[in-house]
């Protein structure tokens, strides 16, 4: 489930290495105490992010997936991409209000408070293999709610994939009973950028 | 600029994917939604080729995207021309140091921000959104890369609304679109 350990070849690592260290800690944003994972600061450099989107791509190439959903708003960041690298359709999953057309909703408990994402009716059909993607999973409440989106259309989520991947999840291994696909654990220092 | 005019092949395909809703996200509006145009891979790689066409070799460091759906075209030519992705951002998204423009909307304000350092003086910057309305968000986005002292070669859109005169607002600066909304 983590790149990094799932004997990951050596080229690989390399890439893992530089994939990590390409991402920025904030202390304490939004709030104090969280060490927030910035992955802006991996979009600058084009080759740790060009290798990003390729692992996923590699990934996913055969596992015949005509969905790529991705996470508003750093889920389109690296969705994108890896739906066009695979061939397979993207579908932005927004929060209320954003998109034009009929919807359906999922609600999700925040540690204060709901909050709700939405998803086209019609953008995915009935057993459709999805991918839901977003930069990183912490308490997997957004990701709950989208894989719930994802099953109501009467797809099916193969995996969820995320850049970064708190590790508590380590021990869990599957999210809701579907499997993650991280890369990176969170790093914990503020390195110095 | 619009390739519509040059009728490259691929920009029927891109535009007939493109689905018009009315009175979204209010009365009188005629909303174009691109979801629909992402749900075909072949017209969604065509898109994004056509800029990277464009774009390749002109020794551009920078794609800016704009928040939400500029985060959708933004990356994947980034990665095709080998540039840096910049996110412009509504407030307090960005975690870091950031300056921020801010805008005037038909009633009211808006702001975009950016962090700092993310672009050096003298980049070769694109600004990508999915449209030109009245331009008022892309001369922030503009904005905000010429304040840091780089040059913002073009603006890349995929739909312009030319009744509204977004293209004039932008000070000369060029502006780049695939297909063009004209309300019968």
């Amino acid at each position: 489930m983590f790149v990094l350990e799932n004997g990951a070849n050596k080229g690989e690592d390399s890439r893992l290495q530089a994939i990590s260290e390409a991402i920025r800690v904030v202390p304490h944003f939004p709030k104090q105490g969280i060490m927030f994972q910035d992955i802006t600061t991996l979009l600058l450099d084009p080759k740790a992010f060009k290798d990003t989107v390729d692992i996923f791509v590699d990934h996913y190439r055969d596992m015949d997936i005509s969905v790529v959903a991705g996470v508003e708003a750093r889920g389109f960041i690296f969705g994108s991409s890896i739906a066009i690298g695979i061939g397979a359709k993207f579908v932005p999953l927004c929060k209320p209000g954003k998109l034009p057309g009929e919807v359906i909703s999922e609600k999700y408990v925040l540690e204060y408070g709901t909050d709700c994402l939405e998803m086209h009716v019609g953008a995915v059909e009935p057993c459709e293999r999805v991918i839901i993607m977003d930069d990183l999973v912490a308490t997997g409440g957004t990701l709950s709610a989208a894989i719930r989106l994802l099953e109501r259309a009467g797809a099916e989520v193969v995996e969820c994939a995320c850049v970064i991947g708190l590790s508590d999840l380590k021990v869990r291994r599957k999210l809701n009973g579907k499997p993650l696909y991280i890369l990176l654990e969170p790093r914990q220092v503020e390195n110095g950028f | 600029m619009s390739a519509y005019k040059d009728q490259d092949p691929r920009l029927h395909g891109i535009k007939t994917k493109i689905r018009v809703v009315p009175d979204f996200p209010k009365s009188g509006i005629m909303f174009q939604d691109i979801t629909t145009l992402l749900l075909d891979p072949k017209a969604f790689k065509d898109t994004i080729d056509l800029f990277v066409e464009r774009y390749k070799g002109k020794n551009i460091s920078v794609v800016a995207g704009i928040e939400a759906r500029g985060f959708i075209f933004g990356p994947p030519i980034a990665l095709a021309i080998g540039a840096k992705f910049v996110p412009l951002r509504k407030p307090k998204k960005l975690p870091g140091k950031v300056i921020s423009q801010e805008y005037i909307l038909e009633y009211g304000r808006d702001c975009l921000e950016m962090h700092v350092g993310a672009v050096e003086p003298g980049e070769r910057a694109l600004v990508v959104d999915d449209l030109i309305a009245t331009g008022g968000t892309l001369c922030a986005a503009m904005d905000l890369l010429e304040r840091v002292g780089a040059e913002v070669v073009e603006c890349a859109c995929v739909i312009e609304l030319p009744e509204l005169k977004g293209r004039e607002r932008l000070n000369g600066k060029p502006l780049y679109v695939l297909v063009e909304y004209i309300e019968i």
